[in-house]
């Protein structure tokens, strides 16, 4: 697996001809595979802590175990659809209806070996229903399968009191109905729980409004604006800001929904290696000097697609760096900060205050709520100009429908809570109980051995397990640890 | 070997080559990020709902009777419904807190999802947290590149958003219009033979809605069933307006026109209008609707629905299978409205007349959109002064029109019919619904909402 952290172990290698210092004068020790990117203080405002990021590579045996896996299972998967076709083995998957036998295939094989024959041997790790809420401990329903995980069958039994680390639940703010919870209660019993209607009919409540409030004052930003589903919210509004003969710079591990958005748009789309700089800065450059291929046009926006916390990696955008660079090709950022809102930054605020910058230098804050407010929905925050251009142009203000009242109320709830209007400084305290536990959970596990991969106060914590039967191997062993049962992926 | 003045002469070139580019970054100027907008925009100042959107709403502080609201059954404060949601919410909290794979699936999702393949007499259904995501997942999870769509001009946004996602080949046929498929169908079947190799990796689906947001009529299924055996397409049935409305039991428009469900390959319906939650679903046979477990963007890449919106939706639809007469109420109130607003002058209902989501179009347009569009603003703002909740589409009118990369309202294809006045039926209209009067000053707009509201009175109390 190659380092994706690679970039910044040549950093003290390439040729560093940048006229401002934009901390770039980076030492860079490399001990173990752990990359320590120190910062020097060029100016005054830039975050001088350390950046602690580790991509560890896998060692070699690790490496060679796991392609042959690979390699093996797609062996046997030949063979066994060489035995299905041929009628030797009974085939457990769902087939064409007779009268459509000769319309073309719906499926290409290729398309669906992986799923077949890699992907059905381990599917039970997937999809575990679950029945109750996805607090810190949580109940999860038995299932068995007879025919090798093409079909599940519930057993009846409710496995209790798992402990999750499997949901993005950070502060714990999505737990069972408690007496904090009755506004929800009293909003569901007012409103109801849709809406039926677009934002630009009949579907604003005065309940979106107050929300849209609280999400600007919390950000600290001019103005909010919430949409029903965060997927939604970037796949509808990035074709609003940016469109042909615009730029779109997108990092390569970007998240699908901002990848559907960039080419639902129409614009060009370039991809820059994962958080680095000198790739990005390489792509400006050029885009800017040589503007758009074949005609020589000058661009007519250049937009920075990025992510707060990367789910999937667990590294922090080295926002300071991409924020110079912005302000020196006068691009404009886009920080996509689904993982990071609230669980990141002193008070939560995510990755600006996170980074101690002024969430103004950030052109526009995208986020969800899913995760640490315990709801479901997106917001857009940033200039009060760009707010209500998007009021007026975002596809999913005039063609889709506003969020559900008492999701509405359970956010303000929750803001309310982190930003301490309630009273009480239990929003503070887990926030930055969060923080603690990421450090410490990650800590010990580098002590343990595994290799995980991210910033050591990513709170998604990526293990690497690399070899695929291995997967399920671990999750059998760690159903049996001491009767208390652990959820993870 | 360079001599030393051949090397100076190239240290020069690369110098002034370097400068040259720091002055070509110095001097470009992007365009600002967002075009500023009229601060008198409509969008700006919206209509500020307080309270449930119900049969009354409270618009800006007014109460008017709702017809802007997509609550066909009615069930958005329907008492049951509510009580199933707060049961919900006490056991499981709001949010989910993650994708269905990772431990995102109640089993309260699960059960719905059985209902709703029970429901709909289908093998499988699959059900996703935004109605709007629902197709524009379903469409590129299944065509891809190369492929082949016959789509319907009048099909609603985010069809138009899936197709644009699939990047497959679309060709647009005239709405409702058989013969223009078959024309396309057959024009491509010639396509094919000089082909037959790529012909048989290509897959082709018609797209079509059962009621159409855009036009209010309802698609000609028995032809577009005959057509796909004929020329070997697979039909997508988007039913997110005829579900809960059409059929003798709710069930849409297949059992409108009695066709067999497995005819149909995938059906696609959100669960916004008439079972007032919010999300959609698809449902069909296992060996379609298994592929979105794992290809539909909007199932894998985002948190699945809160469980209190899944269990109003599964008290919803036990509402609906426990009286099948509401549906034959909402379609007599449909007609006897639609008959209503027949003879005004000035203005012409767009719609089939069991539809519960028709159109009302200037019958002569004045030859510029925005001044359609003003006048169909000014005849609701007067509509809501005498407490009726309309809405004015002439600004969102743009959503029958194709538009390949655009923002909305720059038609590439198809032509525009119109600025409109949507309106909407509710079942639960009932006796006592009295449409207050106000005597306005005369006016060309006057009259015709005179006449409005002189034919609702009229007909008035509509059990």
């Amino acid at each position: 697996m190659a380092n994706p952290g690679g970039g910044a172990v040549c950093n003290g290698k390439l040729h560093n001809h940048k006229k401002q210092s934009n901390g770039s004068q980076s030492r860079n020790c490399t001990k173990n595979g752990i990359v320590k990117e120190g910062q020097q203080n060029g100016k005054p405002h830039f975050y001088d802590k350390l950046i602690v990021e580790s991509f560890e590579e896998a060692p070699l045996h690790v490496m060679v175990f796991t392609y042959m896996g690979y390699g093996i299972g797609t062996l046997f998967g030949y063979l066994r659809d060489f035995l299905r076709n041929w009628g030797i083995e009974k085939c457990n998957a769902a087939v064409e209806r007779k009268e459509q036998k000769d319309f073309v295939p719906l499926y290409q094989d290729f398309e669906n070996f992986y799923t077949r024959n890699l992907y059905m041997r381990i599917r039970d790790n997937w999809n575990r229903p679950i029945c109750s809420a996805p607090g810190p401990l949580f109940d999860v329903m038995e299932r068995v399968s007879d025919d090798y995980n093409w079909t599940f069958r519930f057993t009846g039994r409710v496995i209790k009191d798992v402990i999750n680390m499997g949901s993005y639940n950070f502060l714990g703010l999505a737990a069972k109905y408690d007496e904090s919870m009755r506004t929800i209660k009293d909003v569901l019993e007012a409103y109801g729980t849709g809406v039926a209607s677009t934002r630009h009919e009949m579907g604003t409540l005065d309940k979106h409004k107050e929300l849209e409030d609280l999400v600007a004052k919390f950000l600290n930003v001019e103005a909010a604006m919430v949409f029903g589903m965060g997927f939604a919210t970037n796949s509808m509004n990035i074709p609003a800001l940016v469109g042909k003969g615009c730029l779109i710079l997108s990092d390569e591990l970007n998240h699908a929904s901002l990848v559907l958005g960039a080419r639902l748009s129409g614009a060009t789309i370039r991809i820059f290696k994962h958080n680095n700089t000198q790739s990005l800065e390489k792509l400006l450059r050029d885009a800017v000097i040589y503007g758009q291929p074949r005609t020589r046009r000058a661009w007519k926006k250049i937009l920075i697609l990025v992510e707060g916390v990367y789910s999937m990696e667990g590294s922090i955008v080295h926002l300071p760096q991409i924020i110079a660079l912005k302000k020196k090709y006068k691009a404009y950022l886009y920080v996509d900060e689904a993982h990071s809102i609230g669980a990141v930054g002193p008070t939560g605020r995510g990755v600006t205050e996170f980074f101690g910058l002024d969430p103004h230098e950030v052109d526009v804050l995208m986020g969800t709520f899913t995760k640490s407010f315990g709801a479901s929905g997106g917001y857009i925050a940033g200039r009060k100009d760009l707010v209500d251009y998007l009021r007026v142009h975002s596809h999913s203000a005039v063609y889709a429908s506003s969020m559900s009242p008492p999701i509405a109320e359970q956010i303000i709830r929750s803001l309310k809570l982190i930003m301490g209007l309630d009273g009480t400084t239990q929003g503070l305290q887990r926030v930055q109980r969060l923080a603690k536990n990421t450090r410490y959970f990650r800590q010990r596990l580098q002590e343990m051995g595994f290799i995980i991969y991210g910033n050591e106060n990513a709170s998604v914590v990526p293990l690497l397990l690399y070899m695929p039967d291995l997967k399920h191997a671990w999750t059998k062993g760690i159903r049996k640890t001491k009767g208390r049962v652990m959820a993870s992926l | 070997m360079a001599t030393a003045t051949e090397q100076w002469v190239l240290v020069e070139m690369v110098q002034a080559l370097y400068e040259e580019k720091e002055e070509l970054i110095e001097e470009w100027q992007p365009e600002p990020l967002v075009p500023p907008v009229p601060k008198d925009h409509p969008a700006l100042n919206y209509n500020i709902v307080s309270g449930p959107p119900s049969h009354k709403i409270v618009v800006n502080g007014k109460e008017c009777i709702n017809f802007a609201s997509f609550n066909f059954l009615g069930l958005l404060d329907n008492p049951r419904v509510k009580a199933a949601a707060l049961a919900s919410l006490k056991k499981y909290g709001v949010g989910t807190c993650g994708p269905r794979g990772f431990y995102g699936t109640f089993d309260v999702h699960l059960d719905l999802e059985d209902r709703l393949a029970k429901f709909m007499k289908t093998e499988e259904a699959i059900i996703y947290s935004y109605g709007f995501a629902t197709i524009a997942s379903a469409i590129p999870a299944y065509s891809k590149r190369g492929d082949i769509v016959f789509v319907d001009r009048a099909a609603c946004f985010a069809i138009q958003k899936g197709l644009q996602a699939s990047r497959s080949d679309i060709k647009l046929f005239k709405h409702n219009d058989m013969a223009d498929l078959e024309r396309l169908l057959k024009e491509q079947e010639i396509e094919d033979q000089k082909n037959p190799r790529k012909a048989r990796v290509t897959r082709r689906f018609i797209v079509v809605e059962g009621l159409y947001m855009n036009t209010g009529t309802i698609c000609p299924l028995p032809e577009l069933v005959k057509l796909k055996y004929k020329y070997k397409a697979r039909i997508f049935l988007e039913e997110s307006l005829s579900f809960g409305v059409l059929g003798e039991h709710g069930r849409g428009v297949t059992e409108h026109y009695g066709i067999k469900i497995d005819d149909i390959d995938l059906i696609s319906a959100n669960m916004e209008n008439a079972l007032a939650s919010i999300g959609g679903f698809c449902c069909g046979r296992s060996f379609v609707i298994d592929h979105q477990r794992l290809s539909g963007q909007g199932y894998c890449f985002s948190a699945s629905l809160p469980p209190l919106l899944a269990a109003a939706a599964i008290e919803a639809l036990n509402i609906m299978e426990e009286n099948p007469g509401i549906f034959a109420v909402l379609k007599e109130k449909c007609r006897q409205i639609h008959k209503a607003l027949q003879g005004i002058s000035g203005l012409k209902v767009v719609g089939e007349s069991l539809s519960p989501a028709f159109h009302l179009q200037l019958e002569e347009s004045t030859g510029s959109r925005e001044q359609d569009v003003r006048l169909l603003q000014e005849i609701v703002d007067q509509h809501s002064g005498c407490g009726h909740g309309g809405t004015n589409r002439g600004r969102t009118g743009e959503s029958c029109v194709h538009h390949q990369g655009g923002s909305p309202g720059r038609p590439a294809l198809g032509r525009v019919p119109g600025p409109w006045l949507p309106a909407t039926q509710h079942a639960e209209r009932t006796q006592d619904s009295r449409w207050p009067w106000r005597g306005l000053k005369e006016s060309k707009n006057m009259c015709i909402f005179d006449r409005i509201v002189t034919k609702w009175c009229q007909y008035g109390p509509i059990v």
